[in-house]
């Protein structure tokens, strides 16, 4: 193609009308594909679930689910091990971790950094993996299938504890150190400081921590599978077999409505609806 | 349509905006930009300018009314569209581009028709981007007109306030634009490097020959750059002129208090120019009606302090101040304070008196929307204003208050309160005025100074003898001119704010 | 000096409970025995297998490709969705914002079998790749949304505008401005996508077709046996590789950080 000789250059000025009186391009409208993305895959089948809950095989509205549920000793020893298990774990997870986040704090940011990372680097190993390896530990020192709820408990502790540390560490660094000082020029002693001060001040961290693990625990069936050797069984995993061998829908949506209950109600508790972003972002 | 002048680059037309919160920002402004201007939109924050520079720039659309450049209407243009460029409040440069990068941003979305002749001699058109050389070209040009040759290749994020404003300009003005807008572009900077600024944008006003609108609440910024200053409050342009202008002939008390410093004083005009205030007659260029309540504005540099008995008011300084080039002092004459700016310094317990020039006093009408007064609490929590005595509600004053039977007020967290001889400010709706022939049953009593009909009712002006305080009120019934009457105003029409906290 | 001992030691002691059990692996990933605590003499043979066995290796692509896959959709998908919510203010905007939520705070074990039943009802009986890769998309998106928000947020406002104002079209403006200052969030969304999927179990469980493992639920399969030695030895060496390339990432990318602090 010739180019030619240049004769003149002039400013461009594109003519073309513009289209509509909406010309402001409409960012919003990129959310239209998530929205529709969580609407089929996350809200309507939740609906689903609980349509589901409230009917029986022919589909017709019935409460049977819930009142076989509830007049089964065995499904409700299930439900009380799932909460009994989270329970403890959680417990467990918050005398272990709690030490650990506040010595952390306490310590140089650089060296604190580094053990942090030690802490977290686990994480990275896929959770399945992690159970796995503290199964054959368990076992390689004879304790595996002696005590299957303790065992349950430890594998559980052993996969959270990252998730409890975590949020404690974040809040115990963040607090304003002003505040020890002014308690103990106030006349506190350190075990003063430590409980009128500190852990009142850290108590957004434990309740974020709490949430990350007794949330998780109560139906997280692969660790009380992999350490309960058959004998322990939690909510999570009856919804599962619902679903799976037993193929009860209606029953399996039950549960699961069950469990979600449970959980809103543990979270109106520890105030948990807000997004946890920082403590699984902290997984990097 | 509204008629376009031949020198106008842009037309506001009826221009409004109104929010979806229903914040009205814009109300119906209209405004010529002759080109090649330097005009400032002057006012506090909230008053519209900015919404006024982002509708001309294109980030808003007015929700009625047009943006006219050239004469053609622009208001549905997107703003890529537009011949404007912005420099922004806080610069807004890219972080992840270098000065160079910012600067080449718009020139390398720039499309130029190029017209091109072959060997035959025929022309054809072809539209291309602009070259890499042009642009370079282009980019060290806008560079050097902002004093940053050799900043090309730095990060913005190390350069300092004044170096990111600089770049700011120049990436805006690389791309030619037929009009620059500047939304306070020297907010952010230090007072010495703002002053700098000043200059400078002003010199490169002169150089670069388009047209800049500038937006800004500091007056003297305003005053010091522009050819027009625009003073909007609410939406609402108050007035438009030349900085001299403005600052001179203030159309309003609005205007007079924004620019610069005014002594601001409640008087009364009495015909044939002349003017009551502070307690003397003074006389002035302005002719207002006779007994028409006016505000009368004086700078602090037109008044002239003598020694006591040569001028016309006197009074004793009650403060002065060494402010650098001048002392700035203030003599109080009976209970007005009027402040006064002088090289010479006098004591403080001086006495002193003043003189201001006719041409230096400008009258303004008084904007009525109610009656507002200063007063004080009595003891028995009645009102003290306007010569006369009031029955209140004191509790108003403190929110969910009360009293205990000693008269004393008793707030919210139980604070106990005694409002003996606080200052309040006072205001009374127009039509919460009762008159009454029956001299003992209103509060206060005056003469009648002026009836005025408005359409269907009454406009009555009752004026008390010893200090001349007005009552205006509204009402439906006829008096003669003239007559002594009492106001009457019942305890829950007057609206009672503190003049400042209480000490407790 | 006596507070700090025991503050040290008690840390150590920790650390140790939660890597005793990895070390245990690493080390009885060096030899072939079928049981762990019983050394049959060093051997890569486990490493060789993770690469030859017919068994093993499809799982290991499967993941990684799975985790890959669905990091780079959802990263799409959650930026886009995040800059749209960023700017939107109507209802729609605050649907989609606690929908989000929703999605974030449900368990994994309701989202899955809530997956399982929309795909076996609405789509079609069969599940398949398509409705793991959808379950995984589900786990990750809202999460890519969390990471960029922040970034959008911190943005000034006026940037996009002042791509505007230099002749950007919408479009251009977003690309060329918007886009490089979230690409920090956009980026970190992306790796907390991978790790999300590489350890996922639940989802995968109740959304694969019956043919398709990843590393979770090969892994769960051999455990859920039951019985005190049932893992497969080679997932010893599997555990190991997964480790090392943790250390890895985790030493460049504390470089990288401090790398930028020193800047």
């Amino acid at each position: 193609m010739t180019k030619g000789k240049v004769i003149s250059k002039t400013v461009y000025k594109d003519d073309k009308p513009v289209k509509n009186r909406k010309w402001i391009f409409s960012r919003k409208q990129l959310c239209i594909p998530y929205g529709l993305f969580l609407f089929m895959f996350v809200i309507f089948p939740l609906l689903l679930i609980v349509f589901y809950a409230f009917t029986d095989e022919t589909g017709k509205i019935s409460f049977y689910n819930f009142i076989d549920f509830f007049t089964n000793p065995t499904s409700i020893t299930n439900l009380f091990m799932s909460i009994g298990l989270a329970g403890i774990t959680t417990v467990c997870c918050l005398l272990i971790g709690y030490p650990v986040a506040y010595i952390l704090s306490k310590m140089k940011q650089r060296v604190a950094g580094v053990i942090v990372m030690l802490f977290v680097l686990p994480m990275w190993i896929n959770f399945v993996l992690r159970a796995m390896a503290m199964k054959e530990l368990l076992t390689l020192i004879g304790m595996f299938g002696k005590n299957n709820f303790l065992n349950t408990v430890i594998g559980m502790v052993y996969d959270y504890l990252p998730f409890m540390i975590m949020p404690l560490y974040t809040t115990l660094i963040k607090r304003d150190r002003s505040l020890e000082e002014a308690a103990a020029d106030l006349g506190s002693n350190r075990r003063q400081v430590f409980t009128k001060v500190i852990f009142p001040l850290s108590l957004p961290g434990v309740l974020s921590g709490i949430n990350m693990v007794f949330l998780p625990t109560m139906s997280c069936y692969v660790v009380s599978d992999t350490f309960g050797n058959g004998k322990v069984t939690i909510i999570g995993k009856l919804i599962e077999e619902q679903f799976g061998v037993a193929a009860n829908w209606n029953y399996g949506s039950a549960l699961a409505l069950i469990m979600l209950v449970i959980m809103f109600v543990t979270m109106l508790l520890t105030g948990g609806f807000k997004p946890q972003e920082n403590m699984r972002g902290a997984n990097l | 349509m509204a008629e376009v002048k031949r020198d106008d680059i842009i037309n506001l037309v009826d221009l409004r905006k109104e929010f979806d919160d229903g914040f009205v920002a814009v109300d119906n402004i209209n405004l010529y930009v002759r080109r090649g201007e330097f005009i400032t939109f002057l006012g506090p924050s909230g008053c519209g300018k900015t919404t006024t520079l982002r509708m001309i720039a294109g980030f808003e659309r007015p929700s009625s009314g047009k943006v006219l450049l050239n004469g053609e209407d622009i208001s549905m243009l997107p703003p890529h569209k537009r011949p404007v460029n912005t420099v922004f409040q806080r610069y807004a440069l890219f972080p992840h581009l270098n000065v160079k990068e910012n600067v080449a941003f718009g020139l390398k979305l720039r499309k130029v028709e190029v017209t091109y002749e072959d060997e035959n001699g025929d022309r054809f058109k072809r539209i291309e981007k602009l070259t890499r050389e042009e642009i370079d070209a282009k980019v060290e040009k806008a560079l050097k007109m902002v004093d940053l040759e050799g900043f090309e290749s730095r990060s913005v994020s190390t350069l300092s306030g004044g170096q990111q404003q600089r770049v700011a300009i120049a990436r805006a003005i690389v791309n030619e634009p037929e009009i620059l807008l500047l939304d306070e572009p020297l907010g952010a900077l230090d007072l010495k490097m703002r002053k700098d600024m000043q200059l400078e944008l002003k010199e490169m006003h002169k150089k670069l020959g388009i047209t800049f609108i500038y937006v800004t609440h500091d007056q003297e910024e305003a005053l010091t750059m522009s050819d027009t200053v625009v003073v909007m409050k609410d939406g609402v342009i108050q007035q438009i002129g030349t900085p001299t202008d403005i600052y001179n002939e203030p159309k309003n008390t609005f205007v007079a208090d924004f620019i610069g410093e005014s002594n601001i004083f409640s008087g009364t005009a009495l015909g044939g120019k002349k003017v009551r205030f502070i307690g003397n007659i003074f006389d002035c260029v302005d002719d207002f009606d006779k007994n028409e309540k006016v505000d009368v504005v004086v700078r602090p540099e037109d008044v002239y302090l003598v020694d006591e008995g040569l001028g016309q008011v006197n009074g004793k300084i009650i403060s002065s101040i060494f402010k650098g080039i001048h002392y700035e002092m203030v003599l109080k004459v009976g209970k007005t304070e009027v402040v006064i700016q002088d090289t010479k310094e006098r004591k403080v317990g001086e006495k002193a008196s003043i003189i201001i020039r006719p041409e230096d006093i400008h009258l303004m009408h008084k904007e009525f929307s109610s009656n507002k007064y200063e007063g004080y609490i009595t003891k028995k929590n009645t009102v003290c204003f306007g010569d006369g005595e009031f029955d209140c509600d004191v509790t108003t004053l403190y929110p969910n208050s009360i009293l205990d039977e000693e008269g004393y007020l008793i707030t919210e967290n139980g604070e106990k309160i005694d409002l003996t001889d606080v200052d309040v400010e006072v205001e009374v709706g127009l039509k919460d005025i009762e008159i009454s022939d029956n001299l003992e049953e209103g509060g206060a009593s005056g003469q009648i100074v002026s009836i005025i009909y408005k359409g269907d009712h009454y406009q009555i002006i009752v004026r008390t003898e010893e200090n001349e305080e007005d009552f205006v009120c509204d009402t439906e019934y006829t008096w003669n001119e003239n007559d002594i009457v009492s106001v009457i105003i019942k305890p829950e029409d007057i609206k009672l704010k503190l003049k400042e906290e209480v000490k407790r | 000096m006596i507070k700090k001992f025991f503050s040290r030691g008690y840390i150590f002691l920790v650390l140790a409970f939660i890597y005793a059990p990895i070390f245990l692996l690493v080390i009885y990933s060096f030899t072939d025995s079928t049981v762990v605590g019983v050394w049959s003499g060093f051997s890569l043979d486990l490493y060789k297998r993770l690469l030859t066995d017919g068994e093993i290796t499809p799982v290991i692509i499967n993941t990684l490709v799975l985790a890959l896959l669905a990091s780079v959709l959802s990263t799409i998908l959650g930026t886009l969705g995040a800059i749209g919510l960023h700017y939107s203010r109507g209802g729609f905007g605050k649907v989609v914002k606690g929908a989000s939520r929703v999605s974030i705070i449900n368990a994994e074990i309701v989202t899955a079998i809530s997956l399982a039943l929309i795909f076996s009802l609405i789509l079609g009986t069969s599940r398949s790749y398509f409705s793991v890769l959808i379950g995984h998309m589900v786990l990750c998106t809202p999460f890519v949304v969390l990471s960029v928000t922040p970034k959008l947020e911190q943005m000034d406002s006026s940037l996009y505008e002042a791509a505007l104002d230099l002749g950007a079209t919408p479009r251009k403006a977003l690309f060329k401005v918007v886009l490089p200052e979230i690409l920090p969030g956009i980026f970190s969304g992306f790796l907390l996508s991978i790790t999300l999927s590489l350890d996922d179990y639940v989802v995968t469980a109740f959304t694969k077709p019956a043919t398709f493992e990843t590393i979770s639920t090969k892994v769960y399969n051999s455990l859920a046996k039951g019985g005190a030695n049932s893992s497969l030895p080679v997932f010893r060496a599997l555990t190991t590789v997964i480790f090392v390339v943790a250390i890895i990432v985790v030493i460049i990318m504390n470089i990288k950080r401090k790398k930028k602090k020193e800047k």
